[in-house]
């Protein structure tokens, strides 16, 4: 069981009528009827009454769209319970509109072997309302010198592996890791940062950086990275992706790779995607994370390669922080902002309304394609699939309150932005895992 | 003046040049007195908050108020609960239970000043913002040159040496271009930080550029912050290129330093002790100046208040005024 779910309450039986049917790797774009019997879609299309138990539910038109996956989050368990764990966690993921996300294995202790491993996915088994894929770490105790137990993570049923929240320093380590994870067939995903270039530093270097006297952290620090990353990655043929590109000068480098025959994917986030270090010059924690909001001019060739296909998924790098931690002058912060609950309403309301990238983009890049780059079951709309599936309000605007997440943490950059995109429903395996009141 | 000073970017032109003339008016020939002292802000509390050691800001900050006759707490990092981990937050809220009218805070982080005005309802200065702003130290060079040079407008200011970890060099530069001066900095590239363009100053690696100035603005060499491995091949290098003695000043250059100098390595000895520089008044003007602006944060601010007290009182809301009134007496 590769992503692990608690197999608590009844699975859905319902008749959502007239929903706007959207998943565009089904070719579906239509408004009509979706039947769920004990959590599997029985039946598209016009439906005479009610379900067999007549369970009803008024879609109005609005978008019923396949559950979102998020390739890269920080659920904080085992170790820092008080910022999150793998409840509240998938709560948010679930009022998010996930379906499945990817857990990073930088926890305390770190889930650099089987046994953390396993009782992270009982743990899982027992609280997550959403799929849970959980990461091993490379290096063991991300110590960047020596390996994990990779091959026995693998069998315990990690998806991958990563030591994200640092990157993999040495070279010669990282190779290793790629062709020992070739036996086990799993791809890395690389947080991919040189250390001596980004140095003590705290924001994007540049005019911002400079004007407020804060040690800034270059593009450079990524791309280097980056480029080194692949050539190690084309040389041994293996499956990689990138977590969380920020800069424009590293969307060149991986079309390259992939040029030359390398399997690549890679995500951004909707911070990257949304926000430029302008946002820092307040000096709000809220807008401190690695790597850091970066210029105007790699925000839009970030939202350029989004839409033009370079980037092929979106994750939140969903990164909790207690509210103490953040409460402090912007250099001692610790870097990371929360994403889950605010990703598909940001993201459709400045790129898709806007006409920057088209719904049927995000929408890949939120679900297939992070399923695929992680063997995750596909959400699919689709008869005799499991429902995986989330319906969300186009039309009303509201506000983003931190007060009302579910997240164990408030740290986001988007409090008080006025958006569309609300989710009402998730059916996370075939079970509602997340239902806005009134619905 | 606002109700904090957090950032020179905080005051204007105009509201400077009266901050200036309050300092020349009022305070700077106190200390010629017999009784060099005035009861301005007699009954205030002023906390002095260090975060990092400092000899002549916090020395300066101290006697400017108790020169205005106010009550001032010295609270040093190494003498508070600060080294045993409480939060810059809990700290202030703390200092803020006993009510003081300012808070003076040196920190070596960015925006410490700004992030403490959230929880304290005293007037918060800024003596020293990691490599942030010394807006203090900005005001008092403003007011040296002024007593030196009289008209500031198209003024040319060279600053050289150690920019990138020089918080007096970003607040000055944004002060110097307000008053109307331009501003050439003079480095090498990697003292420089990148994106300096955005600061709006010219550039130049060489002490050839100190040509066309009137003032030369030296740093000091914060080699304390250039972390293990370094940013500079070595001093002695930088030393023969960037060192300024007499010999690089002409005739009538002034020479300032915020203080303190390391002799021999951006300054030399000779210069440092010689009648072309502004150093010893830079002193003189901080007492002055910071006397200034602690008695222009409580006076501004209080004349705003009873304004708007009276703007109030005059209309329905009398009552409600004297109510309060009498409750804060009460
Ligand atoms: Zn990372
Ligand atoms: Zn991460």
């Amino acid at each position: 069981m590769k992503a692990t779910i608690a197999k608590k309450g009844t699975k859905a039986t319902m008749t959502i009528r007239d929903a706007h049917l959207f998943d565009p790797v089904q070719g579906l774009d239509t408004v009509t009827d979706v039947v769920l019997e004990k959590g599997m879609i029985a039946r598209i299309g016009k439906s005479a009454g009610g379900g067999k138990d007549g369970r009803v539910l008024k879609a109005d038109g609005r978008l019923l769209l396949p559950g979102f996956v998020d390739p890269h989050v920080h659920l904080r368990a085992p170790g820092r319970e008080d910022e999150e764990d793998i409840a509240s966690g998938t709560r948010a993921a679930a009022s998010g509109g996930y379906v499945a996300v990817c857990a990073m294995p930088n926890t305390d202790p770190v889930a650099d072997n089987a046994a953390v491993l396993q009782s992270l996915i009982e743990q899982a088994e027992a609280e997550a309302v959403v799929r849970v894929a959980f990461m091993g770490a490379i290096s063991h105790g991300l110590d960047g010198e020596r390996l994990s137990d990779m091959w026995d993570l693998a069998d315990a049923g990690a998806v991958a592996f990563t030591d994200d929240g640092s990157p993999v320093d040495s070279g010669g380590l990282l190779r290793a890791a790629f062709r020992a994870a070739e036996l086990v067939g799993l791809p890395l995903s690389l947080h991919c940062e040189d250390r001596t270039l980004s140095d003590r530093g705290h924001m994007n270097e540049g005019g911002v950086s400079a004007e407020l006297g804060l040690a800034g952290i270059p593009c450079v620090a990524e791309t280097a990275a980056v480029a080194r990353d692949l050539d190690i990655a084309v040389f041994e043929g293996a499956r990689v992706h990138v977590a969380h590109v920020s800069c424009a000068g590293s969307l060149g480098i991986i079309r390259a790779a992939r040029d030359r025959g390398a399997t690549i994917t890679c995500e951004a986030t909707p911070h990257h995607l949304l926000l430029s270090d302008e946002a820092v010059r307040g000096l709000d924690t809220g807008f401190k994370m690695n790597p850091p909001l970066r210029g105007e001019d790699d925000r839009r060739a970030l939202v350029a390669a989004l839409a033009g296909g370079t980037i092929d998924c979106i994750g939140t790098d969903h990164a909790p922080h207690a509210g103490q931690e953040k409460e402090v002058p912007f250099e001692e912060a610790p870097f990371g902002v929360i994403g889950l609950e605010t990703a598909f309403a940001m993201l459709y309301t400045e790129l898709v309304e806007d006409g920057d990238v088209p719904l049927e983009t995000l929408v890949t890049a939120m679900s297939a394609n992070p399923a695929r780059a992680f063997g995750l079951p596909l959400p699919a709309i689709a008869e005799g699939e499991e429902a995986n599936l989330c319906l969300v309000d186009t039309e009303q605007e509201f506000n983003i309150e931190p007060d009302r997440f579910r997240s164990k943490s408030r740290n986001t950059p988007f409090a008080g932005r006025r958006v569309k995109g609300q989710v009402r429903l998730t059916i996370a395996a075939g079970r509602v895992a997340f239902r806005e009141e009134n619905v | 003046m606002n109700k904090n000073l957090l950032s020179i970017n905080d005051l204007s032109r105009e509201e400077i040049e009266s901050i200036l003339v309050t300092a020349a008016k009022d305070f700077l020939e106190l200390p010629k007195r017999d009784i060099k002292k005035v009861p301005t802000l007699r009954g205030r509390t002023v906390i002095d908050l260090f975060y990092e050691k400092s000899t002549r800001t916090s020395t300066s900050f101290e006697l400017a108020g108790k020169r205005l006759s106010a009550d001032v707490i010295n609270v040093k990092a190494d003498s508070s609960a600060m080294g045993k981990g409480e939060s810059l937050k809990d700290t202030v809220l703390t200092l803020n239970a006993y009510g003081p009218d300012i808070i003076v805070i040196r920190h070596p982080h960015v925006g410490a000043p700004a992030f403490i005005a959230r929880y304290t309802d005293a007037h918060v200065i800024n003596a020293g913002d990691g490599k942030g702003g010394h807006p203090t130290q900005c005001l008092l060079d403003i007011f040296s040159l002024k007593q030196e040079y009289g008209e500031l407008d198209g003024l040319k200011v060279a600053m050289v040496g150690d920019i990138l970890h020089s918080r007096v060099a970003r607040s000055n530069i944004a002060g110097f271009r307000k008053m109307g001066m331009e501003v050439t900095l003079i480095a090498p590239p990697p003292l420089l930080p990148r994106g300096v363009e955005s600061l709006g100053a010219e550039v130049a690696y060489s002490l050839d550029a100190l040509a066309g100035v009137d003032v030369v603005y030296l740093l000091r060499m914060q080699k304390e912050r250039h972390g293990d491995s370094g940013m500079i091949p070595s001093l002695r290098e930088y030393i023969a290129r960037y060192c300024v003695g007499r010999r690089h000043i002409s005739g009538d250059q002034r020479v300032l330093h915020p203080g303190p100098i390391n002799r021999g390595v951006e300054i030399e000895a000779e210069l440092a002790d010689s009648g072309e520089n502004l150093i010893l008044q830079q002193v003189e003007a901080g007492l002055a100046v910071r006397m200034a602006i602690m008695y222009r944060i409580i006076v501004d601010s209080a004349a705003a208040s009873a304004e708007a007290l009276e703007a109030g009182a005059a209309g329905e809301d009398r009552a409600d005024a004297d109510i309060k009134n009498i409750r804060a007496v009460g």
